[in-house]
């Protein structure tokens, strides 16, 4: 981490914030950053680091100081608080950056694994937050499963399964056109588990594809692991509440806008019950999350 | 399932109505699509018989179809509540039936075409372990398209502490059964009403295929069930709180409270069945059945004790989420917006949004520098190997316990002589004691012992047994002069048992 700081000394120094900015506050301010770049780092557990973040909130050149060299060093700051610490996030094109193909190996080659990836963290986030409220709501710590977050994906593709079933629908994709597929039917047609050899999770599967996200939030920060149960149990951390609230959750938004889709809401939750009433009878999805629409 | 779509009924009538139609339509062609997928689900089977003679080995004598249908009914009923069905457990309840296809062959063979049956209704070798045909139909516009479709037979689950069970798919059990899209609740009232009328006929036969057909609707039920309770625990707000789900749970504790009833009063039957049944193929039989209803009541009680912890589930979950302090902003819907709308898109273009997510959403990485001296002695270092046997068993810590018998065998075997009195002759305690003295200042006591309790001598035992002789004592009383020693000087003897005539009582008594 020692190498932050001598990258970021000649960027302050060509970064004056405001009358007289010592090395010594550069170097502060760069190792400010430095911190928040370990992300499972806690203020709690460091005085140094809990004093810089003191520092920053009530030295305002000093935090300007502090944002110039993580802008310098291709970060975002996200927030900078007790609580989620110097919250920073790699900017696009950034060394910092996750990438699809460092992520999982088979994503260049296949489609449809680069797009379960992707799924997997787009419904931990979802079940972590299954609320517009939960997002928004500072305190709220989400709580999620790797079992749970395949059999909540599971659960949604049936549902479209279903509508598709009862508008007379043929989903079966076309042979030479894979990339027409609909999205749910990747998912619903990959196995959920599997049995291997030397009993570990099998790679491809869904709960395998889940558990690689998981884990790789764990690595980051986001998410805590508490206990084995259901396939491995976690909770969020503030970090991971900031980094899909202000990140991950507008630019997915912008993307799907972008494809012509625009999701209609009223600020209500959308994880509603079927109002039509011939559902009722289907007792196995009488608490579906489900989307009118 | 799209296959026994209760939809797809709707189809057929303006067929036959129509009279002669001048080109295949698209309607034709989605009862044609229905029954393609229906016949491929059973392709599978087909397959494992055809590709049999590929295997190494002269496998021609199993009918590999049958085993497999076999596999599918063995998973089936064994799915549990919780879990599935264990895969070693199939394996070693199928290698009956396959032993007994070729009974001469090695165990080890047996086992063998287990595991590949079970391996190939998995389909272990295709990355999402399931099968896929293709066929063709006519679409709305009058194209010809070839399409895929995508099934499952028996697939794995991922069970408590890492462990993977098997379960059998929707496309399974109407292989299995066929036709089973209907009413759960009414199809298993109906299936059990055939059985208390069959068993009050006396036809067993037809009882037991009732009775297995009732577990396969008990087992299809909780399952509905389960994934009910599974859905209502992820967000109350999800689920109707006020009326629906009061009345799911109540409804399902009815049902379960009534066939509670039900099957015990079917087992009551059968246990009777059972007992007054002359024929031993019968009585088999009736056995059986009583293991299936017993079954169905297990299920039944695992159903309910589920149910009753949804309600306390629900109020604390209730608390969490309702009564909390509504926030001012609103955050984004990651469902609503996000999820639900992305899952119904071709997935080149959903992928583009779960691009964009997974981008943002995974926050960052460090990145590594190596130093060729680290390098090298990273890539020297020997892998660690795995163990294969666990951890070493401790030597475990043996302690001799201390001989603490009273007396020793010597003087058990001196005693006996001692007591080894001729049939005409019975002796006094007295007089024996003295004796004993004589020989070991200790052997007095064994002595007394024993013969007090020949007072109360096991006749039962020596009449099972079939002992030729028996040691007793009898009180005539005379008191009992002795220093050590104070009571009745017993009269003791041995009493020769007719043990022939015991023998043949007892073959009578049989």
């Amino acid at each position: 981490m020692t190498e932050h700081v001598e990258w970021s000394e000649p960027e302050a120094g060509a970064a004056p914030a405001g009358g007289a900015v010592t090395p010594a506050d550069a170097a502060d301010a760069a190792r400010l950053v430095a911190f928040g770049l370990q992300p499972k780092l806690q203020p709690a557990r460091d005085q140094e680091y809990a004093d810089l973040l003191r520092r920053y909130r009530e030295d305002p050149p000093f935090a300007r100081l502090a944002d110039a060299v993580a802008t310098g060093l291709g970060l975002i700051v996200l927030e900078v608080s007790p609580r989620a610490g110097m919250a920073v996030t790699a900017a696009e094109d950034s060394v910092f950056a996750v990438r699809m193909g460092d992520y999982a190996r088979r994503t260049s080659a296949d489609g449809s694994d680069r797009f379960l990836h992707g799924l997997a963290h787009l419904a931990v986030a979802a079940m972590a937050f299954p609320r517009p409220e939960d997002l928004a709501d500072d305190g709220y710590i989400g709580r999620v499963t790797v079992n749970g977050v395949d059999a909540f994906v599971r659960q949604a593709c049936h549902r479209l399964e279903e509508r598709a079933a009862r508008q007379g629908e043929n989903t079966d994709p076309a042979s030479d056109a894979p990339g027409l597929e609909a999205a749910w039917r990747v998912w619903a047609r990959r196995s959920a588990t599997g049995a291997t050899k030397d009993a570990r999770r099998l790679a491809g599967s869904t709960t395998g594809i889940v558990a690689k996200a998981v884990a790789f939030l764990t690595d980051s920060g986001f998410l805590q692991r508490t206990g084995d149960d259901n396939g491995g149990t976690y909770r969020t951390t503030a970090r991971y509440q900031l980094q899909v609230r202000d990140m991950a959750g507008s630019a997915a938004l912008a993307e799907l806008l972008e494809l012509g889709v625009v999701p209609v809401t009223d600020g209500t939750p959308t994880l509603l019950p079927p109002e039509d009433a011939d559902d009722l009878e289907l007792v196995a999805d009488a608490g579906l999350p489900f989307h009118s629409s | 399932m799209t296959v026994t779509s209760p939809a797809s009924t709707d189809s057929a009538p303006p067929q036959l109505s129509a009279g002669p139609r001048p080109a295949p339509g698209p309607a034709a062609d989605e009862g044609l699509a229905r029954r393609l997928r229906a016949l491929a689900c059973t392709a599978p089977l087909h397959d494992l018989d055809a590709r049999k003679a590929n295997l190494a080995g002269e496998y021609s004598v199993y009918g590999m179809a049958e085993i497999a249908l076999a596999a599918i009914d063995l998973v089936t009923l064994n799915m549990d509540f919780d879990t599935g069905a264990d895969h070693d457990q199939i394996v070693s309840r199928l290698v009956l039936r396959i032993a007994a296809q070729a009974p001469h062959r090695p165990a080890a063979e047996h086992e063998r075409v287990a595991r590949w049956v079970l391996e190939n209704l998995i389909n272990v070798g295709s990355v999402d372990r399931g099968f896929r045909a293709v066929y063709g139909v006519f679409g709305a516009d009058g194209t010809y398209v070839r399409r895929d479709y995508d099934f499952k037979l028996i697939e794995e689950v991922p069970g408590p502490g890492g462990t993977v069970y098997l379960r059998t798919t929707d496309e399974a059990v109407n292989v299995l059964v066929g036709a089973l899209d209907t009413d759960v609740t009414s199809a298993q009232i109906a299936a059990e009403v055939k059985l208390e009328v069959l068993i009050s006929r006396g036809r067993l036969a037809d009882a037991q295929l009732a009775a297995e057909q009732a577990r396969y609707r008990t087992v299809q039920y909780s399952e509905t069930l389960r994934r009910a309770l599974e859905a209502t625990r992820r967000n109350v707000r999800a689920v109707d709180w006020l009326s629906t789900v009061p009345d799911m749970i109540a409804e399902a504790l009815d049902h379960v409270a009534d066939r509670y009833r039900h099957e015990n009063a079917i087992l009551t039957n059968i246990r009777k069945a059972r007992d007054e049944s002359e024929d031993p193929e019968n009585k088999r039989r009736a056995a059986e059945l009583v293991d299936i209803v017993k079954d169905c009541i297990r299920r039944h009680t695992q159903l309910q004790s589920r149910l009753l912890e949804a309600g306390p589930l629900f109020r604390a979950e209730q608390d969490r989420q309702a009564f909390a302090t509504p926030t001012p902003t609103s955050g984004t819907d990651l469902y609503g917006h996000l999820l639900a709308p992305l899952l119904p898109l071709p997935v080149e273009q959903a992928a583009r949004v779960t691009d964009a997510f997974f981008a943002r959403g995974t926050g960052l990485r460090t990145p590594v520098s190596v130093r060729v001296a680290d390098l090298v002695e990273i890539l020297l270092t020997p892998p660690v190997e795995r163990e294969h046997l666990g951890a070493e068993m401790p030597e475990p810590d043996l302690i001799a316990t201390p001989d603490d018998s009273r007396f020793s065998e010597e003087q058990l075997a001196a005693a006996m002589e001692l007591l080894d009195l001729p049939a005409d002759a019975p002796r006094r305690l007295s007089g024996l004691l003295a004796d004993a003295r004589r020989r070991d200042p200790e052997l007095p006591y064994l002595v007394a012992l024993l013969a007090i309790h020949a007072a109360s001598p096991p006749v039962g035992t020596a009449y099972r047994q079939g002992e030729r002789k028996l040691l007793f004592a009898v009180d005539d009383g005379t008191e009992l002069d002795d220093p050590e020693f104070g009571g009745a000087d017993l009269v003791v003897g041995t009493a020769l048992l007719d043990a022939a005539g015991m023998a043949a009582d007892r073959t009578e008594a049989a």
